[in-house]
């Protein structure tokens, strides 16, 4: 079985992000951009899958300008087999990564596509369901944990109160949580080797999608500061506070 | 000319800050408080650094190092100079001089050492001899196929976790046109050998964890398949395989310098004093002017001067001044990172402190900064003959 991962360039969440000084967007020159967290565990269980004897090859796609190669050998150092760059200057929004996404997996045919659940940059989380919708496979969200059988895959799903257990047909699609697994870092041997591993390139137009953004953006602002709290006298006045003011229980 | 790191370079130095990061500095607030990095923590950094393959990332393949050439592996120093000392020092960089090991000691101290299962220290300094280190009177006399060693070294950093160390004595005097002068031997001494010992150092102001060691010879008794190398060139060893260490300083300095000032511009955006940021103020931005000019001036120094080692180029120059000016970068860079961060620079919450105090050894170990003068000046008079 052939794994598709797609790996994403955004500003490391070390960084402290700052909105520009035009409300536009937010400051990227000069700012160290690394692989989406959620990513780097969608590369990590494909590369599991693969060292188990589950899948053959991870195949790691990365969507964007030229720098997004980086991005993409680093999924190759981690260990995946080879890579795609579907290039374009253009502002990439979610339904357009879905339908590059989909004209891509049509080409490769994997079958089974990881995406993070959601990008630290923007959090859209929609991607991963969309590119489903648009292949019309199934689809299994917020994965912190991930069983390959014959012809599906158990999922356990991280949902508001807890956790749901789902089995979908694959070929499928799975975006991952957090607690999916801890990925590895680059080692120094793979590194060395990520140089000679291919990526190919391809254009939207190549594909025929046309990724036109469909959304525009107004502006861009600060989140609001966060204000001070107050202090209660006791235990009946915070219960009192949380109840009748707050009205959260 | 090219300024760019390439896609292999890129790579290490994303990996060794990512690692850096979550591995160790985490660790670091109990190192300042203990003074200790326990020993089995030390191997567990150990193992996950070789696990990376990233264990002697500086030895050659053909040792099974992992073969970075100088640039490459100056990134990689920079990178760990951004944490503690005395965790970095088990991301293992075993000492290059190794590589002259015949292949009796091969076996026995060079593949241990990038296998990480032997830690080695290097003795040269004396209580008499620091910057003279030919003064040295450490002295080891010739007994049959024997040598008997005699003396003390001491600040031998982290003596305390090396199974073996590398150490130079004097094998006795030869007279020269300029006088007379002591023959100089580097031998391989193991931890355990009669004879011998390894005793506590003094307690240093920088790099806390990070101990500094004496070593005691009393009639220590060792084969001459000890010797490193030949009888009488220690001096000859140690310049071909020790000058490029002093490099190591000076990346490391850059790296911590770093760290340091990014803390810096966030707390002077952030810290309002009469009403706005004190970045505001130009008493603050100027100094982070400075600062980010001193430190970009030394990154390129020290890049450069490792470019000139993969090159083949002589760089004995060019590595004393990147050693000079990094570390004297460092000593002005976290001086005025307490002075941006007031009285709370000073206080143990924040790690500023901590970099202003581990910034003071840099310019003394691997020969101070007067000595890095010196080797400059030379260079530049001694072929005008002056
Ligand atoms: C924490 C620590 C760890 C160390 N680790 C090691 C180690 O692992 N192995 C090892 O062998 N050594 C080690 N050293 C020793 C270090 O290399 C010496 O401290 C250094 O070379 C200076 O020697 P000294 O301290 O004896 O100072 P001295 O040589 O006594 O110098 C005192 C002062 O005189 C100046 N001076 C001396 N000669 C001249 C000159 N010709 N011209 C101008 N000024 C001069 C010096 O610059 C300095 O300012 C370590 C030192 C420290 C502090």
């Amino acid at each position: 079985m052939k794994v598709f991962v797609a790996v994403k360039r955004v500003i490391d969440y070390n960084v402290k992000v700052r909105v520009k000084a035009d409300g536009t967007g937010v400051e990227t020159a000069n700012v160290k951009m690394s692989m989406n967290p959620f990513d780097e565990i969608g590369v990590e269980e494909a590369l599991r899958l693969r060292e188990a004897g589950k899948a053959e090859e991870v195949v790691a796609v990365g969507l964007g300008p030229r720098q997004c190669q980086e991005t993409i050998r680093t999924a190759l150092a981690m260990g995946a087999d080879r890579g795609i760059h579907v290039k374009t200057d253009a502002e990439l929004q979610p339904l357009a990564v879905a339908k590059l996404l989909k004209a891509v997996i049509e080409e490769e045919r994997p079958g089974l596509v990881i995406l993070g659940k959601q990008a630290i940059d923007d959090d859209s989380s929609q991607t991963g369901q969309m590119t489903a919708a648009l292949l019309g496979w199934p689809q299994a969200t917020f994965a912190s944990r991930l069983d390959i059988g014959n012809e599906s895959a158990r999922v356990t799903r991280e949902v508001d109160g807890g956790l749901e257990t789902v089995d979908v047909k694959m070929p499928c699609v799975v975006t991952t949580d957090l607690r999916l697994n801890e990925p590895r870092y680059a080692s120094l041997p793979n590194i060395m080797k990520a140089k000679k591993k291919p990526i190919d390139e391809k254009t939207p137009e190549e594909l025929g999608v046309d990724a036109a953004p469909r959304l525009e953006t107004l502006r861009v602002t600060e989140p609001p500061g966060r204000e001070a709290g107050i202090k209660v006298e006791s235990v009946a006045e915070l219960v009192d506070k949380l109840r009748n003011e707050a009205g959260v229980i | 000319m090219e300024f760019g790191l390439s896609q292999e370079q890129r790579m290490v130095v994303d990996t060794v800050r990512s690692f850096v990061e979550r591995e160790l500095y985490p660790l670091e607030n109990e190192v300042e408080r203990t003074a200790l990095v326990p020993r089995e923590l030390g191997r567990e950094i150990q193992d996950k650094v070789r696990a990376l393959g990233f264990y002697a990332p500086n030895i050659p393949r053909e040792f099974d190092g992992g073969g970075l050439d100088h640039l490459t592996f100056t990134l990689l120093e920079r990178e760990l100079g951004r944490t503690s000392m005395a965790l970095s020092v088990f991301w293992g960089r075993p000492s290059n001089i190794l590589c002259a090991c015949n292949e009796d000691q091969h076996a026995r101290y060079l593949s241990p050492s990038v296998r990480g299962e032997k830690i080695d220290a290097l003795a040269m300094s004396e209580p008499d001899a620091g910057s003279d280190v030919r003064g040295m009177k450490a002295f080891a006399r010739r007994e049959g196929d024997d040598y008997v060693i005699t003396g003390a070294k001491h600040f031998i950093s982290h003596a305390d976790i090396a199974d073996f160390v590398i150490v130079f004595v004097a094998t006795g005097e030869e007279e020269t046109p300029a006088g007379p002068k002591k023959r100089i031997t580097c031998f391989l001494i193991d931890r355990d050998t009669p004879g011998f010992e390894i005793r506590p150092g003094y307690r240093a102001v920088s790099h806390r964890g990070y101990h500094n060691g004496i070593l005691a010879f009393d009639e220590c008794r060792v084969s001459a398949n000890q010797i490193l190398g030949e009888e009488g060139n220690g001096f000859d060893m140690a310049n071909t395989w020790l000058y490029a260490t002093r490099l190591t300083v000076a990346a490391m300095c850059v790296g911590r310098a770093r760290r340091c000032f990014d803390l810096c511009v966030d707390w002077a955006a952030r810290r309002r004093q009469f009403g706005q940021p004190i970045g505001r103020f130009q008493g603050v931005s100027f100094k982070l002017a400075d600062m980010a000019t001193e430190i970009d001036a030394a990154d390129w120094l020290t890049l450069a001067a490792a470019w000139r080692l993969d090159q083949g180029l002589d760089a004995n120059r060019q590595i004393a001044q990147a050693k000079l000016y990094a570390s004297e970068m460092l000593a002005r860079v976290t001086d005025a990172a307490v002075q941006i961060f007031g009285g709370m620079g000073l206080m143990d919450d924040l790690p500023i402190e901590r970099f202003w105090r581990d910034a003071r050894v840099e310019r003394i170990w691997d020969g101070t900064s007067e000595i890095q003068r010196h080797i400059i000046a030379r260079d530049l008079l001694r072929p005008l003959g002056a």
